[in-house]
């Protein structure tokens, strides 16, 4: 106890916080006596996504003020995207948002591509826009599937999370890894898709639909789920443009923005889907426009799926292209190309760029400035969690606290990709 | 190759939609706020995507204001706020990123700052700028005057020194195994 005391007042002291104490007045608003308290949510708890905190005043289950703490899992990747060569930092953006690797990895090749100007050919660009897709799906499940076990409503989650495994098993067979699955390179893709790929997509793309189809039945009508979910941490078009919300989020509060529409890249501008927008912004908008634009992503997929073609996978630039392992293994220059690729890197021109795709929760971006040679002068990730996380403590002002987790399933943080 | 060879599938209509735009934008900020636009770099003159526009540090605020809400510009939304350490004097770049949701054009300003000034915080136009610039603070000891709360956000309070700066050592570990104790001062700092 003596010792708890010592390092309490020691943190206190660093704080400069020593000799002021917090005290919560009492006011006619006191629901009762002392019914205000000050209580800790986190950094491990199992209703926070991750290492997160928040520590809230009450007024009985009223949260009054609130705020939000994080970077517990702060790895320094900014430092690192510095430090490391440009094909060595691929793997260090699957931790970002680890709920879409996929989509990380693509909007990261892609923008050390444009610096370097590099048009990777028809099939590879394909094959990353059906990546991105499902992931973007994947995503969407974990997001309502936990949104929904947070709120009580547990088979939901169970029929989400059967797809989602079947859609690990397909990025599987892609690149061997299920989670961190650093499928991209720079100017390529780590290997081709294995034959009859497209089949077993195709095949997964029906058994969603239908799984979708149940999953709808299951809870958008439930009498609980809307109960506890409209009205619940309303945020308004305002508000979300203030706090600089992107994706779904945004979405569900009626900003009619998606950068796949509005700035397509890749082939968005030649396959059709719909934007999705609902226009209260409360938790059960955001699960309708995710539900519904999980079906979307699966119509992207079924085109991608129908118009790949077989071909390369790799730019035709001697820069970026990794030697064949028969060449490395049987031939001297290759050997030593496949020493220089890997310990020194190559090199990117001098340039800058803010490369953006519309990832599963908004606006993920890559700004990435060179001053030559194989390390990034800066390598800034922006990601759509920091701001999302930001106006939590506004959206919850005034709410029960059950409600404040169902706020924060529903605009998914992802403690990878808040804390870098 | 660099970036001024478009890529189709990257961005690559990105300069012939939104050229003509830029133009007509940068012509009438230098109009406008004159000297406080110190230098324009514009893509293909120099390898940048979108055009870069170097703001003197007192006139961002009313820049970014102007920009926010004017006819023609409309840029909306923050899309980021970040800094570089250039290594130069002055040592910092401040890097704001905006995209318009009328016209989905991207646009970048930059402030110049030395080590030791301070950037006006422009929360007061967009609330989303108050972590990225306790971020800044945070990496590069950038401090921004009038900001409500600042103080680090990703590393502990107790640490020492800015680690995004080129002379921070990548290995400069500093471990703090407790977690400090929630700080309820805090609570009247943290909404709005």
């Amino acid at each position: 106890m003596e010792t708890n005391l010592k390092a309490q007042s020691g943190i206190e002291k660093h704080l400069g916080l020593s000799g002021e104490h917090y005290s919560i007045e009492k006011d006619s608003d006191d629901l009762w006596d002392d019914s205000r308290v000050i209580v800790n949510i986190g950094p491990t708890h199992p209703a926070m996504h991750g290492a997160l905190r928040m520590i809230a005043q009450l007024n009985g289950e009223t949260i009054e003020k609130s705020y939000v703490e994080f970077g517990f899992t702060h790895r320094a990747k900014e430092k690192l995207g510095e430090n490391r060569t440009y094909h060595q930092f691929i793997v260090y953006t699957d931790r970002l948002n680890y709920c879409s690797a996929l989509l990380n990895n693509v909007t990261y090749a892609m923008s050390v591509e444009r610096l370097m100007g590099i048009q990777v050919p028809d099939r590879c660009t394909w094959l990353r826009m059906a990546v991105c897709e499902i992931s973007r799906v994947m995503d969407h499940l974990v997001c309502l599937g936990i949104n929904a076990v947070d709120i009580g409503a547990f088979s939901f989650f169970l029929y989400g999370f059967h797809e989602r495994e079947e859609a690990y098993t397909l990025v599987e067979k892609l690149c061997g890894a299920r989670l961190t699955t650093s499928y991209t390179r720079i100017g390529g893709l780590m290997h081709d898709a294995p034959a009859g790929w497209e089949d077993q997509v195709k095949a997964w793309v029906k058994k969603t639909r239908k799984t979708l189809d149940e999953m709808d039945k299951l809870l958008t009508g439930n009498k609980i789920w809307v109960q506890r979910t409209v009205g619940i941490s309303v945020f308004s078009k305002e508000d979300c443009l203030r706090y600089s919300y992107s994706g779904p989020v945004a979405r569900a509060s009626g900003i009619d923005i998606d950068l796949r529409r509005d700035q397509p890249m890749m082939f968005y501008d030649k396959v059709e889907f719909d934007v999705p927008i609902a226009q209260n912004g409360d938790v059960f908008d955001r699960y309708l426009v995710r539900m519904e634009e999980i079906r979307q992503s699966l119509n992207i997929i079924q085109q991608c799926m129908e118009r790949i073609k077989p071909g390369p996978i790799w730019a035709d630039d001697k820069r970026t292209r990794i030697p064949e392992k028969d060449l490395v293994h049987n031939t001297m220059e290759g050997l030593i190309y496949h020493f220089k690729f890997f310990m020194t890197g190559f090199d990117v021109p001098e340039g800058e760029a803010y490369t953006q795709m519309e990832a599963a929760n908004g606006e993920l971006a890559f700004y990435i400035v060179s001053k030559g040679g194989p390390k990034a002068h800066r390598m800034r990730i922006r990601g759509p969690s920091v701001y999302h996380f930001q106006g939590l403590c506004e959206m919850v002002q005034g709410e029960k606290i059950a409600d404040m987790v169902a706020a924060l399933g529903s605009i998914n943080v992802i403690a990878g990709e808040l804390d870098r | 190759m660099n970036i001024h060879q478009p890529v189709s599938t990257i961005y690559g209509k990105m300069f012939d939609t939104y050229s003509a735009i830029w133009l007509k934008q940068v012509a009438e900020l230098q109009a406008r706020f004159g000297g406080a636009v110190e230098e324009v770099r514009m893509p293909k003159e120099y390898p940048t995507d979108v055009p870069i526009l170097f703001i003197r540090a007192e006139s961002i605020v009313a820049v970014m204001d102007f920009m926010r809400t004017a006819n023609g510009f409309e840029y909306g939304f923050l899309a980021d706020i970040t800094a570089t350490d250039e290594e130069l004097e002055p040592r910092f770049e401040i890097v704001y990123q905006l995209l318009s949701h009328s016209n989905m054009s991207r646009i970048r300003l930059k402030v110049r700052v030395r080590d030791g000034e301070e950037v006006p915080t422009i929360t007061s136009l967009w609330v989303a700028a108050n972590w990225p610039e306790r971020e800044i603070y945070d990496m590069y000891g950038v401090r921004f005057s009038g900001h409500p709360n600042m103080r680090r956000i990703l590393m502990d309070d107790r640490f020492v020194g800015h680690p995004l700066r080129k002379d921070y050592p990548l290995r400069g570990y500093q471990i703090f195994p407790d977690t400090p104790l929630p700080n309820p001062n805090l609570l009247e700092r943290s909404v709005k």
